[in-house]
């Protein structure tokens, strides 16, 4: 399965190589053209195959490669390494984790102290994610230069695995935020359109939609839609006053958030497909975030951007959850919608 | 004049929703040019076109006010909101909140009894629209609204929300209207999305592609009791903009800006303002760089539904622009 294979895959921003990889092989038969530009977005090209008009609609898909992680900034003379937060880390979710490092995956621990050593009251606190480092078993700097060089990467060591086989058919992994999104794209590429597909596996959205912003500028399109995993946030509240999104409750559609206000056209041809489809789907219901929508949406003269997402628990942290029906059905509504296009935006 | 600013400020245009804003606007542009067009993310596009020989100028005035988008609503119809832009709680908290369609709500804190002369946070925040249920509320998610207007005619001074930049879209319109023989092809743009981040003028510019940007703001003023110090005050002319924090105007154009108003004998103010940006900001960082400047009208209490400016800076402001952009323009 796609998403498992590139959920595994390594692709922490500005080394999004392993993953481009695989997403490379998965769609070449769908593609009549692909190309890896400068920074390394995959923009895989389609042509319209049920337009009825002379100029298809030209329309720029995005989903982002990369993922959070770290990044090797240095050695102690222990044998320990010093590194820094690729993109929206958290500090409290790193102790403790283990991590893969560099195109060899040597594997690491972010060690921490044993409870034993750790008084009762310094257990309260958030330990300060400057003072942790990642231990790879050495005994000193140099045993450990021979295997790790400044500036390797360092991701997550989580393996994609399906959980309980129930109603949500939910699903753990690393990086889903964007994976999900990747997936969702690939099976797009499958469909037959009426538009002109820009299919844009993009680098770099982690660390400030750099990709999209150079990709859009290239592909020039009449509309956008930026494919995500998005924020949830459904685990029992006590309160009546959100989740943002909920798994299961199928596509999250984004009104506005830190980096963009949708075009109002593309948020009502989503939802009123999710109506006559009947395909459930949800509102993002906060304005937090931003996403490769918001590069996209004023490159050159602009362009008309909505945000679609596959909710997903725990993003930025080593192991996030998603439902695989949100995934099937984010795939479906897309597709209706997509197939709406023919002419144009209304 | 009066009549139109009233009319702009009333007008309903949150970021994002500035269509109601635009049909005003292009209803009373129509007198000065038929070229007029909406490119795709709404900017309204008036070209008044020159005699030949001069530069291409572009002009921005945003459209879009600050406001709150409905995030959530409960069981009993209740909505849960976010800011669109640089809303401060304490200005809105007493005010009401109003839709496209005119449906109001008002916007009240949780806790008001207990904690009311606290600053509420926005997860404290919430709409009421007199309705019972979440069935019945009249709105739903993603819908924006702006502050209710409160609009007074003081006389010589003029109190609305929304003059940032409703009263800026007023000055570049009365110098459209007003304009005689130019050389310079003038591109009057009205903006949208300033209020979260410029974004409109950043692809308009990209459009127009102008040999010289000008932004019409509004700028604060520092005339009110204990003010922090700020050197630009309410009634002695339009504030010619030195720097912001989001852009510092090119030095030429500044210059030029000044030089006019000498020679027109218009009274004006020299404005440093340590932070805030405005349309400039994304004009002169658009493609290869586009030198630019800003007049700024002179605003107290920006940001809420009081803002007030002064009627003389507003005229002077419109003669300052026309001026300027009859003759060939050099810097």
């Amino acid at each position: 399965m796609l998403l498992e294979k590139i959920s595994n895959a390594r692709g922490v921003s500005g080394n999004e190589k392993g993953v481009r990889q695989v997403l490379r092989e998965a769609v070449a038969e769908y593609c009549d053209d692909i190309k890896v530009d400068a920074l390394g977005n995959l923009i895989c090209y389609k042509k319209a195959r049920t337009a009825t008009t002379d100029k298809p609609l030209r329309l720029m898909v995005s989903a982002h490669m990369d993922e959070v992680g770290l990044i090797v900034t240095g050695f102690n003379g222990d044998g320990t390494l010093r590194f820094g937060c690729v993109g929206g880390i958290d500090g409290r979710v790193l102790v403790a984790r283990t991590v893969l490092i560099g195109d060899t995956e040597v594997p690491g621990v972010i060690g921490c102290s044993p409870i034993h050593l750790v008084p009762a009251e310094a257990r309260t606190k958030a330990v300060d994610a400057d003072k942790l480092v990642i231990d790879i078993g050495a005994t000193d700097e140099a045993s450990a230069r021979k295997l790790v060089s400044l500036g390797d990467y360092a991701c997550f060591a989580v393996t994609y695995e399906p959980l309980l086989d129930g109603q949500l058919r939910a699903v753990k992994g690393k990086a889903f935020d964007d994976r999900a999104g990747c997936t969702v794209l690939v099976e797009l590429l499958k469909e037959d359109l009426p538009v002109d597909l820009y299919a844009c596996f993009t680098s770099q959205e982690e660390v400030g939609l750099r990709g999209a912003r150079v990709a859009a500028y290239a592909v020039d399109p009449d509309a956008a839609i930026a494919l995500e995993g998005t924020i949830c946030d459904d685990l029992p509240k006590e309160q009546d006053k959100t989740p943002v999104t909920e798994v299961g409750k199928g596509p999250a559609i984004t009104f506005m958030d830190r980096s963009f206000i949708a075009d109002q056209r593309l948020v009502k041809l989503l939802t009123s497909t999710a109506k006559a489809e009947g395909i459930p789907c949800q509102f993002k219901r906060a304005a937090a975030g931003g996403t490769d929508a918001g590069a996209i949406h004023l490159a050159r003269e602009g362009v008309p951007s909505v945000t679609v997402a596959v909710p997903c628990r725990y993003i930025h942290a080593p192991a996030s959850v998603l439902s695989l029906n949100d995934l099937e059905n984010t795939v479906q509504l897309l597709a209706a919608a997509i197939k709406r296009m023919n002419g144009g935006l209304a | 004049m009066k009549e139109m600013i009233k009319e702009l400020v009333s007008a309903y245009g949150p970021s994002g929703n500035e269509g109601q804003v635009r049909a005003i606007i292009e209803s009373l542009a129509v007198k000065a040019t038929d070229d007029i067009r909406t490119d795709s993310m709404g900017n309204l596009i008036v070209l008044k076109k020159g005699t030949g020989g001069g530069k291409r100028v572009m002009v921005a005035a945003h459209m879009d006010e600050i406001g709150l988008v409905v995030s959530y609503i409960d069981k009993n119809g209740f909505a849960r909101v976010n800011p669109v832009g640089g809303v401060r709680i304490p200005s809105i908290m007493g005010t009401l909140a109003r839709f496209a369609d005119g449906t109001v709500a008002t916007i009240n804190r949780e806790k008001a009894m207990t904690k009311g002369n606290e600053v509420a946070t926005w997860d404290e925040i919430f709409l009421d629209f007199g309705v019972d249920s979440a069935e019945d509320c009249p709105v739903g998610i993603g819908d924006m609204a702006c502050l209710d207007c409160a609009y007074a005619d003081l006389g010589k001074r003029l109190v609305g929300k929304a003059m940032d930049d409703r009263i800026s879209c007023a000055v570049e319109l009365q110098a459209l209207l007003e304009m005689g023989e130019s050389p310079n092809d003038i591109y009057f743009v009205f903006t949208v999305q300033e209020e979260v981040g410029t974004r409109g003028a950043m692809v308009s510019a990209f459009g127009v592609e102008p040999d010289l940007g000008i932004a019409i703001d509004v700028t604060l003023s520092g005339d009110t009791p204990e003010d922090d110090p700020f050197a630009v005050v309410l009634g002695k002319g339009p504030a010619i903009k030195v720097m912001d924090s989001g852009s510092i105007a090119h030095p030429g154009v500044k210059n030029w800006m000044i030089k006019g108003a000498q020679e027109m004998e218009l009274p004006y103010q020299l404005e440093v303002l340590k932070f805030g940006g405005t349309d400039a900001r994304a004009i002169q960082m658009s493609r290869g760089g586009v030198p630019s400047g800003c007049i700024s009208v002179p605003t107290r209490y920006v940001h809420t539904s009081v803002e007030m400016v002064d009627m003389d800076d507003v005229e002077n402001s419109v003669k300052l622009l026309k001026g300027l952009l009859s003759k060939p323009i050099a810097f």
